[in-house]
């Protein structure tokens, strides 16, 4: 089989049908940012009325071609043409009167807004509201019938699911009348169950000849629904084949640039006695909204329990209460102790005291501090250790930057300077930081959010060794993460969230992710 | 986009901000028909060129030193304390306080018990602010430019209704007794060699026992209590456990949650220990220098500290240099007053001009210096 | 406290309320359109000295209310290049700007009149004088409403009219016009604006340049109507008191007007110790009652009057998202 740009040039050349109209063609598109080459000299054709992926890596320059598609940033070279025309896009504006339409991974909405503000917003007709809102009435209704995009035009987006929003979202680009629909890692927020209902939605689309152009890290996806696949790699596109003649081992290979290791090697897990014991937990948010609701687990000695289920069902509030940041109701036991959860003894501090540990899972907002030096973000949340300090007033600096070098030395942190801050560590290195933090603290209990987000693959592996490590030596691991293959290849358990409840547990040698993807989207019932 | 060499970042991007807030002060100035130059160098002769102008300008630096000083700790808490200046006031009531109380006997009793009630006071002033940002997230900012209207109200009401001695017609208290007296700098030997007496040939003004003679200038030992300030705020911030947790919590309450760094108690910590250095001031004009409790006693150095802490970059020893930079603004813009028809006004529009410059344009600033750095690359490339 | 006595400190209430009210509704735009302004009280100074001193020179207060615009909206320009364009720390900004306003203000009426910063007392054309309102005599027989009538609603200067008329022109301008819309969403989420293909910059500063306007007006006010000329520092913390009532009325026009009232109200009882310790029956001291609306606005914010939540992108500059 023949791999990277060579393929890549032939695919493109051999790949449009004779005479198919071209909605879009980018020619040699090239976008730097700094030293950072984020493109790099890339040509797609897509065709009228198909589907087109395109696949890559986190910071394989896709979002950055996408912008550059929807006149977010202006290319340093490059043609783009739009149904054969050479079309420039300095802004989205331009782009938004090409006929193209942007569903971004993060929506663009006004949360205390209604649908239907949300859909007029920058597309009124006049200087008056009125007229612009029964308008956009009269074609979301004609738009829902057509394409089964049902919304309430009245409800506020803060009250609707996320799935409902993505809608809006695409309801926004066909009111303005997109022809060409670009969606960015959409699946992302959903449960499989409303990928699906999103999938037909866009199938819908394409019979009525809109051109979709789909963007994710997910493979499942790309076989499913497109057309046509284009691979990108470190700002190269590497391939551009057809669906149906490719295999997802292939994609793989082309992504990453070598055979993957989709498998975590490790033994049997050796469970011993109990350490975390939770009994109807409930947490509730700053608006008073219930977001666990009575949740009960166990984990023990020697065992990764996993946590599967789409972002925002409720596993982020069980990590922060059982890390200390947020408060709850019920009862945590750690190794037969009852933890506080409401007084004085629920923060960080006590957890960390009681032999929790936690790997958050947003590491820029709260695992570290972007602004401090490598070597005082290894000291956060341990600042209080005896080894850091000098006496009782003042801290042992130096102590702490020796400390830091080791750490670095274990974990291949790269570059090794205690020094530097922390933002100026690759997404993977910051992870790695925090990982060895918590690790090398020998905790009883390892907290771990979405270990693996936004890390490049080499991070992935080591870090996936080091919880397998921690686990064979007898601690207890609680592992949240979105992506599903990481839950099934990690956990010796899975248990499945779903609106702040636990639909069931599994073992992941008897399950699949039908099952576990009907409990993410709340249909089986408690069974274990 | 590309980052500026630290060195660039740490001195010029201040020097430059200075610089453009100085060009603007000397538009004003023509703007008003008055000349930048003679302004300048009156302002250069008044504040630097006598004992007498040093005197005022040490004197000055030391009250804005601690105002700069309360900034500062705040800022790095991600707390903007705009109440320095009643918190100053508050201070003075504490220090006038402690030293009418008692007969003191000996100045460094009264400095002690006068700093420690200086402090309190101004702590105090600061806690409710504080408690309301902390438990009821209202602005800090707007809760202290109010307990600064509410402090001025305070002040006003005791001066005229409680402390002011029988028979006295100006709203003061009563002038504190002689062992409160701070030694001014000219009293210390090893400092007062600064403030020789010359006459205009240069000479040494003999006194009438045939010795050098020293001007009295206001500057005092407070200033030596304020340098001892600017190195322990230091080591407050960069050494000790409670310094990381102010930082961190400044740079992400999220994260510092996390941590497991109470955000109620650091908010509290912080704001007593920014509002007890703002009254600290208090020691520096009310005990050094007016030796009792005016009205408006603080004259808006709780404001300045703001820009001093921004021209600082919120390090204490920028906050030192800086000080002295606004002390020398201070005492030359009084001499402006004095000797130019130029209103003293124009200290507060320069002050205005620094804090714009240095806390709100300086992303310009650092644009420009990228472009320019931009050339220099390109050329040694 | 008689009828009578009631309707004067109701008719001081109005003419105090008005420049707190056309401040809050300044600081409504440019906080809706998530520019926090604390630089309101500095606008309002430069605008009262600019409408003084124009006032003073040409004798026509109508000269002195543009210019008054003017010079508020010079500031505003600043503020929205420090803090749109160049997206510096919104609230340094602010303070910044009420630094130089303070000074500039003296400095310039210093210049211009030689007074001690003070501009020359206004009378006849060069200041707004008292409207009285349609039979507003006519009724004044009429029991309980007509003295109302004559002593509070009418006898106001046309600005005070205005401010009123604002109230209900600002709520439709947000919510009933499409940029009301694209206001309020550029305050709450940006980058919904800015994918829509609409400018984030041009909005926000079409916003700042309302708040300019309006401050225009409330300085404008308070050395032509309310009192007449210039004088140092002659807004004494209207500008912060306004941002607290607008705090107080959860960033909402109608509610803006019920909070600069009661503020209004509390500042005409400052005016009032007589009456105050008629009612209370003992002696309040002045600067107790001089510092009850600065008091009141710290218990406003301290939200013992309900929670409110701020425009959800406010204070932060917008910066696209890779």
């Amino acid at each position: 089989m023949v791999s990277g740009n060579d393929m890549g040039r032939q695919a493109t050349a051999a790949l449009p049908d004779a005479g198919a109209p071209l909605a879009i063609e980018l020619r040699g598109i090239s976008k730097a940012f700094g030293p950072v080459q984020a493109n790099k000299d890339i040509s797609i054709q897509v065709k009228r009325g198909s589907i087109h992926g395109i696949i890559g890596e986190n910071g394989a320059g896709k979002s950055t071609l996408m912008s550059i598609l929807y006149g977010f940033y202006k290319a340093d070279a490059g043609e783009i043409l739009i149904g054969g025309k050479l079309t420039a896009i300095p802004d989205s504006q331009s782009a938004i009167r090409a006929g193209i339409g942007m569903v971004f991974q993060h929506f663009k909405l006004v949360q205390n807004f209604t649908v239907l503000e949300n859909v007029i917003l920058g597309a009124e007709d006049g200087g008056l509201l009125r007229p612009s809102l029964a308008k956009a009435r009269r074609v979301l209704a004609d738009l829902s019938r057509e394409y089964g995009l049902d919304v309430n035009p009245d409800a506020l987006i803060e009250d609707l699911s996320v799935g409902h929003q993505q809608r809006v979202e695409i309801l926004k680009a066909l009111y303005r009348q997109a022809d060409i629909l670009i969606l960015d890692e959409p699946t992302g927020v959903l449960t499989p169950a409303e990928a699906d209902h999103l999938f037909r939605i866009l199938k819908g689309l394409k019979d009525q000849g809109k051109t979709i152009i789909l963007i994710t890290h997910k493979l499942r996806e790309i076989m499913e629904i497109t057309d046509t696949v284009s691979v990108m790699r470190r700002g190269q596109m590497t391939a551009t084949v057809k669906t149906a003649e490719t295999s997802p081992e292939q994609l793989a290979e082309l992504m990453v640039g070598r055979k993957v290791l989709l498998q975590v090697e490790k033994r049997a897990a050796t469970p011993g006695k109990v350490v975390l014991e939770v009994e109807n937990l409930s947490v509730r948010d700053e608006n008073k909204v219930e977001r666990l609701k009575g949740v009960s687990l166990t984990i023990r000695a020697g065992e990764i329990l996993g946590i599967a289920g789409v972002a925002g069902n409720g596993q982020s509030e069980l990590l922060e209460v059982l890390g200390g940041i947020a408060r709850g109701t019920g009862t945590i036991r750690l190794n037969g102790v009852e933890l506080d959860l409401t007084g004085k003894h629920s923060d960080g501090q006590s957890r960390r005291a009681q032999g929790i540990a936690h790997v958050p899972e947003d590491r820029q907002h709260l695992g570290m501090i972007m602004d401090f030096a490598a070597w005082e973000n290894v000291a956060f949340g341990y600042h209080h250790a005896p080894e850091y300090q000098k006496n009782a007033l003042f801290m042992d600096n130096d102590a702490l930057r020796a400390d830091t070098e080791k750490k670095m030395a274990r974990f291949d942190v790269r570059p090794p300077n205690p020094l530097l801050a922390a933002k100026n560590f690759s997404g993977g290195n910051q992870q790695k930081i925090i990982v060895a933090r918590e690790i090398e603290r020998n905790p009883d209990l390892l907290l771990i959010g979405q270990p693996t987000r936004g890390v490049d693959i080499g991070a992935i592996e080591f870090i996936h060794k080091q919880i397998v490590a921690l686990r064979d030596a007898g601690k207890a691991i609680l592992l949240v993460s979105v992506e599903l293959d990481e839950i099934m290849s990690l956990s010796d358990r899975i248990a499945v969230m779903f609106d702040g409840q636990i639909m069931g547990i599994r073992d992941p040698a008897t399950t699949d992710e039908r099952d576990l993807g009907l409990m993410m989207a709340g249909v089986a019932g408690k069974a274990a | 986009m590309d980052r500026l060499p630290k060195w660039a970042d740490v001195a010029l991007v201040p020097l430059i901000s200075l610089l453009l807030a100085a060009f603007f002060s000397a538009m004003v100035l023509l703007a008003i028909g008055q000349s930048p130059v003679e302004a300048f160098n009156v302002m250069v002769d008044g504040a630097l060129g006598s004992a007498y102008g040093w005197g005022y300008t040490l004197y000055y630096a030391t009250s804005f030193m601690f105002t700069g000083l309360a900034v500062t700790v705040a800022f790095h808490a991600g707390l903007f304390n705009i109440g320095g200046e009643g918190q100053a006031q508050i201070g003075g009531l504490g220090v006038a306080l402690v030293c009418l109380a008692l007969p003191w006997p000996h100045w460094t009793l009264a400095l002690l018990a006068a700093s420690l009630g200086a402090a309190a006071f101004g702590a105090a002033w600061a806690a409710i602010p504080a408690y309301l940002q902390a438990k009821r997230g209202s602005h800090i900012v707007i809760t202290t430019i109010m307990f600064n209207y509410i402090a001025a109200a305070v002040i006003v009401y005791l001066l005229v209704d409680v402390l002011r001695p029988a028979g006295q017609m100006d709203p003061a208290t009563a002038r504190f007794p002689e062992g409160a007296k701070l030694p001014s700098l000219s009293d210390i030997p090893g400092l007062r060699e600064l403030f020789l007496r010359v006459d205009s040939s240069g000479m040494p003004i003999l006194g009438a026992d045939g010795l050098q003679t020293y001007q009295n200038v206001p500057a005092n030992v407070t200033l030596l209590i304020a340098l001892a300030a600017c190195y322990v705020v230091w080591l407050l911030l960069w050494r000790t456990r409670l310094g990381y947790q102010i930082r961190a919590f400044g740079k992400s309450e999220a994260a510092a949650k996390y941590a497991g760094i109470n955000p109620v108690r650091i908010t509290m910590i912080t704001m007593l220990i920014s509002g007890g250095l703002a009254g600290l001031m208090s020691i520096n004009n009310v005990m050094g220098e007016a030796e009792r409790l005016l009205q408006n006693s603080s004259e808006g150095a709780g404001f300045i500290g703001i820009a001093v802490a921004l021209m600082g970059r919120n390090h204490p020893l920028g906050v030192f240099l800086a000080a002295i930079l606004f002390g020398f603004l201070y005492q030359g813009g009084a001499e402006l007053g004095l000797w130019t028809s130029i209103p003293i006004e124009l200290r507060i529009v320069v002050q205005g001009l620094v804090i714009l410059f240095t806390g709100a344009l300086d992303q310009m600033v650092r644009m420009l210096l990228r472009w320019a750095f931009s050339f220099r690359t390109a050329r040694v490339a | 406290m008689d009828y009578a006595t009631l309707l004067q400190i109701l008719d001081s209430t109005l003419r105090l309320a008005t420049p707190l009210l056309l401040a809050c509704l300044a600081g409504l735009f440019s906080e809706r359109a998530g520019i926090f302004d604390i630089g309101l009280e500095g606008k309002m100074l430069m605008a009262a000295m600019a409408s003084g001193a124009v006032a003073a020179l040409s004798g026509s207060v109508w000269l002195g209310l543009c210019a008054g615009i003017g010079a508020s909206l010079v500031l505003a320009a600043l503020h929205g290049i420090a803090s749109i364009t160049f997206r510096g720390n919104q609230l340094i900004a602010g303070v910044a700007l009420n630094f130089v306003a303070s000074g500039v203000t003296v400095l310039i009426a210093q210049r211009m009149f030689g007074q001690g910063g003070r501009t020359p007392p206004l009378t006849g054309d060069a200041r707004f004088n008292p409207l009285t309102l349609p039979f507003a005599e006519e009724l004044r027989g009429v029991p309980v409403l007509g003295p109302l009538y004559a002593e509070v609603i009418s006898g106001h200067s046309i600005l005070v009219y205005l401010a009123l008329a604002l109230v209900p022109l600002s709520w439709w301008v947000l919510y009933r016009t499409r940029f009301g819309l694209r206001l309020r969403a550029v305050g709450e989420n940006p980058a919904s604006v800015d994918t829509a293909g609409v400018s984030v910059v041009a909005l926000r500063y079409a916003a700042v340049a309302i708040t300019g306007v309006l401050c225009g007006l409330a300085g404008a006010y308070m050395a032509t109507a309310l009192q007449a000329g210039f004088g140092r520092e002659m807004t004494a913390g209207r500008g912060y008191i306004a941002l607290a009532a607008l705090i107080f009325a959860k960033w909402r026009p109608w509610a803006a007007l019920w909070a600069t009232l009661l503020f209004g109200f509390f500042q005409a009882l400052a005016l009032r110790p007589d009456v105050v310790e008629a009612v209370l029956r003992f002696k309040v001291p002045v600067p107790a009652l001089d510092a009850l609306p600065y008091v009141l606005t710290v218990l406003v914010l301290a939200g013992f009057v309900g929670k409110a939540i701020p425009p959800r992108a406010g204070g932060q500059p917008y910066v696209k998202e890779r």
